[in-house]
């Protein structure tokens, strides 16, 4: 559905998008994942077509942006990170002169309306947009992005400022309006990629470092998995008998408990699940596990590594 | 651009800016028309309130066009219209024309307005009058196509106002300037320059190929300045 080939966009002597190159599928929710200014928005600025590449290809249902801009352009609906609101306007003339700019050719009055209850803003129709409270003002702009039926939408930092039962409201509307039409979203809060998204794509400084499905990513991009037991038993021997199990890369106490038990962090290879054989080991000696769980990297620590070590990359590509 | 066309046109009336419009172009174009005709006595001239009208302009066209596009840059509007499947000439189109229907319906319905009186107590040359009009829409015209495109160069309307009163300040005592210049070919080039050596053609009834061409033009080259300068900001480099 959309096909950017070795996308760039320079400023100056700063590159703002380096030779991007990405594909998605009709259907899929990709989000854009990086932190602020690493070329999320301008790579969505020029998908919709308001800013220009320097070189590098866009294109949307086959048809390349810089040759058909009108025909993209109606096949997309944006939400820039900013709501394009006109605050003097009601909700209803709003979304009507969209509906004018888009030369929709649905019925009107019906395609306002569905479009209001998807968002759940027909309540507000009547209002002015700048008497609005923020939450509502991102769910206007929401309507205006979908107005049309657009076959793609892309939304650039949609959940930005609104509080938690905002956030998860939005993210429900997202993933509800991914079932029929194919999504691209940014952000760079990590819980709203791997709660919304089917796939995720990590940009930073102007780079794509990492294209994976959101069931992959933590596997994918870290290398040992990570098991935190707390199991009573006298802690020393407990840890050479853990240390003996094959698999096991690392094994040690972090924190002893005053009940007699300890805290133990045990590393395998990311291919291999611990579990079973521990709790075999653990039960024949009749340690009991009183907790278990998988730690350490989680996305934000994913998302960091592989920040951290792309600017390392750079650094020494520089040398 | 009949959907920018028509928001432009109610966001004159959903803000005081086309009211305000309004009320200062009747009134001082009324008392402007009293001064120079029923106050003249005998020699009344309405070919001189036309002309003094165009000084009127200074204030009145920067109000029509001083948010025309800046407004739509602060509040990020632009993305919105920009990544629509309308073009850039469309937007600008439509933004002109909304500008000039404001000051052209205005204008118009007050000169017919105008004539009334006159033809009742007088009895003024159809054709002058008619040339007279014809001259200050052109120049009305004009200004606001400049108004437009200084617009589009700023983000701030107060710039953008005092920018557009400065240019049609220029244009409109440019030739002024000639009586202080010696030189023939600077004097030559300002007369060029300047709108009110044009539109005295006009005044005198004189329909002029030349003159008509030049507003027309006027027009529709900072139309095409506009339409370029959002497009660099598209293709921007720095």
């Amino acid at each position: 559905m959309i096909k950017v080939e070795h996308l760039t966009k320079q400023y100056g002597d700063r590159y703002a998008v380096n030779d991007i190159s990405f594909e998605v599928k009709k259907g899929e929710i990709v989000g854009f994942l990086g932190p602020n200014g690493a070329g999320k928005s301008t790579t969505m600025n020029i998908l919709t077509g308001y800013l220009s590449s320097t070189s590098g290809k866009a294109m949307v249902d086959g048809l390349d942006i810089l040759e058909h801009p009108l025909a993209v352009k109606k096949k997309v609906g944006f939400l820039p990170e900013t709501p394009p609101l006109y605050l003097e306007m009601t909700v209803k003339e709003y979304l009507n002169f969209i509906y004018d700019l888009k030369k929709c050719t649905l019925n009107r009055k019906e395609h306002i309306l569905e479009v209001c209850k998807v968002v759940k803003i027909e309540d507000t129709m009547n209002r002015m947009i700048k008497n609005l409270s923020k939450g509502y003002r991102q769910r206007v702009g929401i309507a205006g992005a979908i107005i049309g039926n657009p076959e793609v939408i892309i939304f650039d930092e949609p959940t930005n400022g609104l509080d938690p039962k905002q956030i998860i409201d939005i993210r429900n509307l997202i993933r509800e309006l991914g079932k029929e039409r194919t999504i691209i979203l940014s952000t760079h809060i990590l819980s709203e990629v791997k709660a919304v998204c089917d796939r995720i794509l990590i940009i930073n400084e102007g780079k794509i470092v990492a294209d994976e499905l959101t069931e992959n990513i933590e596997g994918a991009l870290r290398g040992n998995r990570r098991l935190a037991i707390r199991i009573e038993g006298p802690s020393s021997s407990v840890l050479s008998s853990i240390k003996k199990i094959a698999g096991v890369i690392y094994a040690d106490i972090s924190v002893e408990h005053e009940d007699g038990s300890a805290t133990f962090i045990v590393e395998s290879k990311n291919n291999v699940d611990l579990r079973k054989p521990i709790f075999y080991m653990l039960a024949k000696n009749s340690w009991p596990i009183l907790s278990l769980e998988f730690t350490g990297a989680n996305l934000e620590d994913i998302f960091i590594s592989v920040v951290d070590e792309a600017d390392a990359e750079a650094t020494v590509g520089k040398k | 651009m009949l959907a920018i066309f028509k928001r432009e046109m109610r966001a004159y009336f959903t803000s005081p800016v086309g009211y305000m419009f309004c009320a200062i172009f009747y009134a001082v174009s009324g008392f402007l028309f009293m001064l120079n005709t029923v106050q003249a006595g005998e020699s009344a001239n309405y070919a001189s309130y036309f002309s003094i009208l165009l000084f009127l302009f200074i204030v009145i066209i920067p109000l029509l066009t001083m948010k025309l596009v800046s407004e739509e840059r602060k509040m990020k509007t632009d993305q919105l219209i920009m990544t629509a499947p309308v073009t850039l000439f469309d937007i600008v189109m439509g933004k002109y024309l909304a500008a000039l229907t404001m000051f052209g319906s205005a204008f118009l319905s007050s000169s017919i307005l105008y004539y009334i009186p006159l033809a009742i107590y007088g009895k003024p040359n159809a054709g002058l009058y008619i040339g007279c009009v014809i001259g200050v829409f052109l120049v009305g015209s004009a200004f606001i196509s400049i108004g437009i495109f200084i617009s589009s160069l700023t983000e701030n309307q107060f710039i953008s106002a005092f920018g557009t009163i400065g240019a049609i300040i220029f244009l409109l005592f440019v030739s002024a300037l000639n009586s202080f210049i010696n030189n023939e070919a600077i004097r030559n080039f300002l007369n060029g320059l300047s709108i009110t050596t044009r539109y005295t053609y006009f005044s005198n009834g004189i329909l002029r190929y030349d003159s008509l061409l030049y507003f027309i033009s006027l027009s529709a080259v900072f139309l095409f300045f506009t339409v370029r300068v959002f497009e660099r900001r598209r293709w921007s480099k720095s």
